[in-house]
């Protein structure tokens, strides 16, 4: 990667950061609220066929979509799949609906879309493997 | 009594037996169990479902025993060594003692993030991720590169201000000192920092990088001040809390230690100043 690249791809980061942090701040509220997040899991409902995607993104193939079938409300995925270049990405759902992957555990993004770009970025080329 | 210490006024002796004893538990294994028992509790802990060592009220004792049980492993080794701390809000530079080459080496280089310095570098040959996420086996950081800035002081003694220890729902929505030392709201104190030091101290597998230690034992130490600065709070929730460790229930892992049991640090070792 070119420095003018990382350049650019950590300004976008900040920029996706501060969108997070905005989202969340508003999310929030709203949960917190509104249901109160521990009365059930903030799980997939909400999320439909608008909410998957599938691109290619600095040259991985990045896949979304909520998960189906039995399990998918007890998965810690909250009841979403990512997969990058065809391999899961293990990821969790926070209260505040924001989410987490293993590869940034501590850093929230708003959307799966964010969340599979950022694991990318991380990964620079490299393969997941898979979790036990 | 151990006593814990700043890590930047460590004497040249004590680092390199530190990173000797580092060293020796990694050849001897032990120390992937830490970092596979680390991840198997992060990707475990949920908002909605059992959760114990994150995102949740026993995330401080959970490490505080986690943490012990680290330095009696390092203590077997050679039993002089103790944890040291990482005052962040003092060191905050790239630029540190903290890592140079005789300590924890330093950046990850720009091309792929890897540490090329210290005794942790790959090339060393002593460092090799066996537990980790990727294909990648060397240790990686971008330090300050995903966050600008570490927490200020000014930061961290707005998060010992805050009276109440925990609040429901006991997660990472939570009001209370836990939740914003935690850093899941607020101006957000750990999780910032792992973010900080970014590469494998963003990750799950967070140990592989030994400043998790260092990083672990100044919460662990924030923690404690919070305590001497309020004294008339304690552990919350108390009894009877679905999913979450009360005072006197048992943590896994190890299933005979309970919140209450780690309350009082200074039975077990002291911390060579105050915050």
């Amino acid at each position: 990667m070119s420095e003018s690249t990382h350049a650019t791809e950590l300004t976008r980061r900040r920029m996706l950061q501060g969108a997070a942090v905005a989202l969340t701040a508003a999310a929030g509220t709203a949960v917190l609220g509104l249901t109160g997040p521990a009365n059930g899991p903030a799980s997939a409902a909400g999320l439909g066929a608008s909410d998957e995607f599938d691109e290619a993104y600095r040259g991985r193939r990045i896949q979304g979509r909520p998960a189906h079938g039995a399990g998918g409300e007890h998965h810690h995925g909250g009841g979403y799949t990512v997969l990058i270049d065809g391999e899961p990405l293990h990821m969790m759902r926070n209260a505040d609906g924001t989410w987490i992957s293993v590869v940034n555990h501590y850093q929230t993004f708003s959307t799966p879309r964010a969340l599979a770009r950022a694991a990318v970025n991380e990964l620079q080329g490299a393969a997941l493997v898979p979790i036990a | 009594m151990a006593v814990r210490k700043n890590q930047a006024t460590l004497t040249a002796k004590e680092k390199r037996d530190f990173v000797n004893a580092v060293l020796e538990l990694k050849r001897t294994g032990r120390y992937d169990a830490f970092v596979s028992t680390h991840n198997s509790f992060i990707v475990g802990d949920t908002d909605n479902g059992e959760r114990t060592g994150h995102r949740s009220p026993s995330f401080l004792p959970w490490h505080r025993k986690f943490l012990l049980q680290f330095e009696q492993a390092l203590q077997s080794i050679d039993p002089n060594v103790t944890l040291p701390y990482w005052d962040w809000t003092a060191d905050r530079t790239p630029a540190s003692s903290l890592w140079g080459a005789d300590f924890l080496g330093g950046n990850g280089r720009s091309s792929d993030g890897q540490v090329t310095t210290g005794a942790f570098a790959f090339s060393g040959g002593k460092w090799t991720l066996g537990v980790r996420p990727d294909s990648r086996s060397y240790l990686r950081r971008a330090l300050g590169s995903a966050v600008a800035s570490l927490p200020t002081r000014a930061e961290a003694e707005s998060v010992l201000a805050i009276s109440t220890y925990d609040a429901a729902p006991w997660n990472s929505s939570s009001e209370g000192f836990r939740n914003n030392l935690e850093g899941w709201r607020g101006v957000n104190l750990h999780n910032r920092v792992h973010v900080w030091v970014g590469g494998h101290m963003m990750t799950g597998m967070s140990p592989n990088d030994p400043v998790f230690w260092l990083h672990h034992c100044f919460i662990d130490k924030l923690w404690a001040e919070w305590q001497r600065r309020h004294p008339g709070q304690g552990y919350l929730p108390t009894g009877g809390t679905a999913n979450v460790v009360d005072l006197n229930d048992t943590m896994k892992p190890w299933n005979d230690t309970t919140p209450a049991d780690m309350l009082d640090h200074t039975r077990l070792y002291t911390y060579d100043t105050g915050f």
